[in-house]
């Protein structure tokens, strides 16, 4: 155990004793406490990435199932690094907020800050693991804790949806990523990324790849809410808010960002990878940017907003992986670089937008845009904050996403240029989704922005008297909109510290020893093609926000009935009503049904496995010769087993049942079973006796002597059961395989048992054990019997 | 003789589930029984039939029948009584209660 894994599990020690601090100091807000451990842990990861510029990794294991390759790696590179420290940073500003957020009064802190202090634990496991099974592991428990936390107030329906949602979509994703690590195991048989990067080319021409590509981008794409699967992000908005800015916008949203960023270096090298990534991150970019302009929720805004950025990113991330086709690294690298240094700054404008939003709510008693307007005299510094975020996230000089956006628009240019993957046709696609998608951006950031603070004030409608926020509940936005100034102006702070490092791991195989990426970010780039891109959105996106009222109405073309939620639910509810239906129809309650089953899948199932084999035969050789007697017999007894069938009284069918085992103890005496012959004389006479005693007790109403009604289906399955039987035992004697045991029995009866009857010496010296339990089985029956009758409790309760 | 006793044994096991398909519990434990004798002759018949004299040593014959299957049936019958009789009491225990023996009442389902 080194320092680092105390650092990942220090959350999880943590959290235990939450809840006593929470109990004992009732006095002091809980969050206070808490907020030591991400501060101390953001700290610490920041002398690391001090004390490491040279990209030295740091790795240490830890034996966890050694025996089957599971072991908890930690280790540490530029990505993971990057991510701890995003994790860390906003997670102590969260905390910070959300002390003055949540009331100690109203709320039950202690559950809140346990599950996202498991939340931090589990994505710092996430991001700074080497075993993908130990990923895999910490990856659902952020699933765990933001089902958790979206369902915060359970009390409310809602919650309980989103909350519900998010689960079992991410939860699938998680399983299909499971899957596809699996599928990695099976082709490099090693469960770390390290070893697995290592192994390649054995990957790349394997005919599992493709499959653990699949699967492990359906756990990215749904853990990172791209299309189709973004969903449930916008109804785990019902979380309370430093929730939705903690978990869904900056950290967990991202670990499927992460994930695809880890596991370029094995993927990349396909044209799949390339395509898929890049076109479903394109397009929820632009489906995402397009919904999210007639939301009428700032957080729903936001949700949106974020689904479309993280397309963004995804898209970034896919058109780098093409740089490793090409001689020219630096010219398609910078896809790969702006996909890192938006990661940072969507984490930082986002964090502070749903911050700015948590405000309003707070201040305001609203969220819908509606109802809001005229907030900008009243509440001065969370409008400055708001709109250093919303022109941050529209992409406009001179914040940091203005830098991302051009560098976006640069990598989706170079697309046209390859001259690999077809990307000269299809290619003209991520441009065009591209520039369009940064309109609609424009338009809703300006949207959430002049909506909430411009017009006029309508305090009929608010339910509170809005006014500033605590000061403590506006420090954490105010150091999140700051660093979006400070990166906006001085972006190469990040460039060898972070950003280097962490495209050092994602396109590991582009560097030699000691070699690094150029990665220079300047805010004038000159007269460039992305420049004018840029003034294109800002004046398409104003012209489109002055007349937004106009055309806002082609929303309604889609159809409701077609939009995904819509679908999901029909799906869920289709799943439900197909099951229990189905479930109603075979579970019928009718114990005959059930007995046709058995008997039906019996016959199938013997007959259809003995035909397959040809296992049926017929050979009379070994049979023994038939006698008159026997005949005679087997006429008596069919003629008995017949009338037990066809009688139409239970008198006549319990005596014909009695003749058939009495002709069955005949047998017995002809086929030289003297013991078994008396038995079952005995046996047979007692059971009668017994039916005879149920026949005298049935009650009135059903003495009345019905005639049997003759049922086909019952006659054929019955059939076929009798036919089955008579066929495995005709062809089973005909192959007979091997001797019996039965000389030693009568070798040995005598010198061994001290007996002559063999089969009195068998059943209480030789086995005598089967005669021991024979007998309990008596005994018990006896007992159960006994107790049946004399306990009666139901009736002596209701006397 | 072995095919002959099959067959007699299917035709025991065919009224057995013919009977056991039927609505009244009386039938249904009537089936039961009719399905062990079935059961006890087929174990007899797959062990072989009169291949020898009935295995008592005190016979000195030249070869006796195979021992083993009968001791397997003795258990059986034993069993297949006590079962069969603890089957029949519970009958007569749920005329008691429930007054009816009739399969399709006597439906355990929740939604009734």
């Amino acid at each position: 155990m080194t320092l680092l894994h105390w650092a990942i599990l220090a959350p999880f020690l943590f959290a235990t004793f939450i809840p006593l601090v929470y109990k004992k100091i009732p006095k002091i807000h809980t969050g206070w406490f808490v907020l030591v451990l991400p501060v101390v842990l953001f700290l610490y990861f920041l002398q690391l990435l001090l004390s490491q510029k040279h990209q030295e990794t740091m790795i240490s294991t830890v034996e966890w199932i050694p025996s089957l390759g599971i072991n908890f790696t930690a280790y540490v590179d530029g990505l993971g690094l990057l991510f701890a420290l995003l994790i860390t940073g906003i997670g102590s500003l969260v905390v910070l907020y959300s002390i003055y957020y949540l009331s100690k009064e109203k709320e039950q802190l202690h559950t809140f800050y346990v599950y996202l202090l498991m939340f931090m634990g589990a994505m710092l496991g996430v991001v700074l693991s080497d075993n993908t099974i130990v990923l895999y592991t910490f990856w659902e428990l952020t699933s765990f804790s933001s089902f958790l936390l979206i369902g915060y107030w359970y009390h409310r329906e809602k919650s309980i949806y989103g909350a519900q949602k998010s689960m079992l979509i991410t939860v699938f994703g998680g399983l299909s990523m499971l899957g596809g690590f699996i599928l990695l195991y099976l082709m490099t048989g090693t469960f770390s990324i390290r070893e697995t990067i290592a192994n390649v080319d054995t990957i790349l021409s394997h005919d599992l790849f493709l499959f653990a590509m699949i699967l492990i981008l359906l756990g990215a794409f749904t853990k990172s809410a791209q299309f189709p699967f973004y969903i449930w992000l916008p109804d785990a908005m019902e979380a309370p808010t430093p929730v939705s800015a903690y978990l869904h916008s900056a950290t967990m949203v991202k670990a499927g960002i992460y994930l695809v960023a880890r596991f370029s270096p094995i993927f990349a090298f396909s044209a799949e990878w390339f395509w898929t990534v890049s076109l479903f991150g394109i397009f929820t970019l632009f489906w995402g940017s397009f919904n999210a302009v007639k939301q009428t929720d700032l957080k729903a805004i936001l949700a949106f907003s974020t689904v479309s950025q993280l397309g963004m990113i995804m898209s970034l991330l896919g058109v780098g992986a093409a740089s490793l086709h090409f001689e020219n690294v630096q010219f398609y690298t910078v896809a790969t670089l702006a996909a890192i240094f938006h990661l940072i700054n969507h984490a930082t404008f986002k964090g502070s937008l749903f911050m700015v939003v948590g405000i309003i709510d707070h201040e305001t008693g609203t969220r819908d845009i509606r109802k809001l307007g005229g907030l900008m005299s009243l509440m001065p510094i969370t409008f400055t904050i708001a709109i250093i975020g919303a022109f941050s996230m529209a992409g406009l000089p001179p914040f940091n996403g203005f830098l991302s956006k051009e560098m976006f628009f640069t990598s989706m240019i170079r697309v046209l240029e390859m001259d690999l993957f077809r990307a000269d046709t299809w290619g003209i696609l991520l441009p065009i989704l591209a520039w369009t998608g940064s309109v609609f951006t424009f338009l809703y950031s300006m949207v959430l922005v002049f909506k909430t603070f411009t017009g006029k004030l309508q305090k009929e409608k608010l339910p509170k008297v809005p006014h500033e926020a605590p000061i403590g509940m506006l420090i954490p936005p105010i150091i999140l909109a700051s660093l979006v100034v400070i990166f906006g102006f001085f972006p190469d702070l990040l460039a060898y510290t972070l950003i280097e490092p962490a495209m050092a791991s994602v396109l590991p195989s582009l560097l030699t020893d000691k070699d690094h990426f150029h990665v220079h970010i300047e805010m004038w780039h000159g007269f460039t093609p992305e420049l004018f891109m840029t003034i294109g959105v800002i004046l398409l996106g104003t012209v489109l926000f002055l007349t937004l009222p106009k055309w806002k109405k082609i929303y309604n073309l889609q159809p409701e009935k077609l939009t995904l939620n819509k679908m999901y639910d029909r799906f869920l509810s289709t799943l439900d009503d197909t099951s229990s239906r189905f479930t109603r129809f075979y579970m019928t309650g009718f114990i005959r049904d059930y007995l046709v089953y058995i008997f039906a899948f019996m016959i199938v199932l013997v007959g259809t496995s003995m035909a397959i084999q040809e296992a049926f035969s017929f050979n009379p050789d070994h049979s023994a010769s038939i006698g008159i007697y026997e005949v005679i017999l087997a006429l008596v007894m069919i003629a008995g087993t017949l009338t037990t069938v066809f009688s139409k009284s239970r008198l006549t069918a319990i005596i014909a049942l009695g003749s058939v085992g009495y002709s069955l103890s005949l047998f017995f005496v002809l086929f030289r079973a003297p013991d078994l012959a008396l038995t079952q004389l005995i046996i047979e006479t007692v059971s009668v006796a017994l039916f005879l005693l149920a026949f005298y007790h049935l009650p009135e109403l059903k003495r009345k002597e019905k005639r049997l009604r003759f049922r086909i289906v019952n006659f054929i399955i019955s059939l076929g059961v009798g036919t089955i039987v008579t066929l495995v035992a005709i062809s089973s004697h005909s192959e007979r395989v091997s001797e019996t045991i039965a000389s030693y029995f009568i070798e040995n009866s005598y010198e061994l048992g001290g007996g002559k009857n063999m089969v009195n010496v068998i059943l209480v010296d030789f086995r005598g054990f089967d005669t021991m339990f024979e007998i309990t089985v008596l005994g018990i029956a006896a007992l159960a019997i006994y107790s049946m009758i004399k306990l009666r409790l139901s009736r002596r309760e209701e006397g | 003789m072995e095919i002959l006793m099959s067959i007699v044994a299917g035709i025991l096991f065919m009224a057995a589930t013919y009977l056991m398909l039927s609505k009244s519990l009386l039938r249904i434990i009537i089936g039961t029984g009719l399905l062990s004798h079935g059961a006890h002759l087929l174990i007899l018949t797959m062990g072989g039939l009169k291949q020898g004299t009935v295995p008592l040593l005190s016979e000195k014959a030249a070869s006796y029948v195979d021992p083993l299957p009968q001791a397997l049936i003795l258990t059986a019958i034993v069993i297949s009584f006590g079962v069969t009789s603890f089957f029949l009491v519970l009958a007569y225990r749920s005329y008691q209660e429930l007054g009816t023996d009739d399969m399709e009442q006597l439906r355990g389902n929740d939604q009734q």
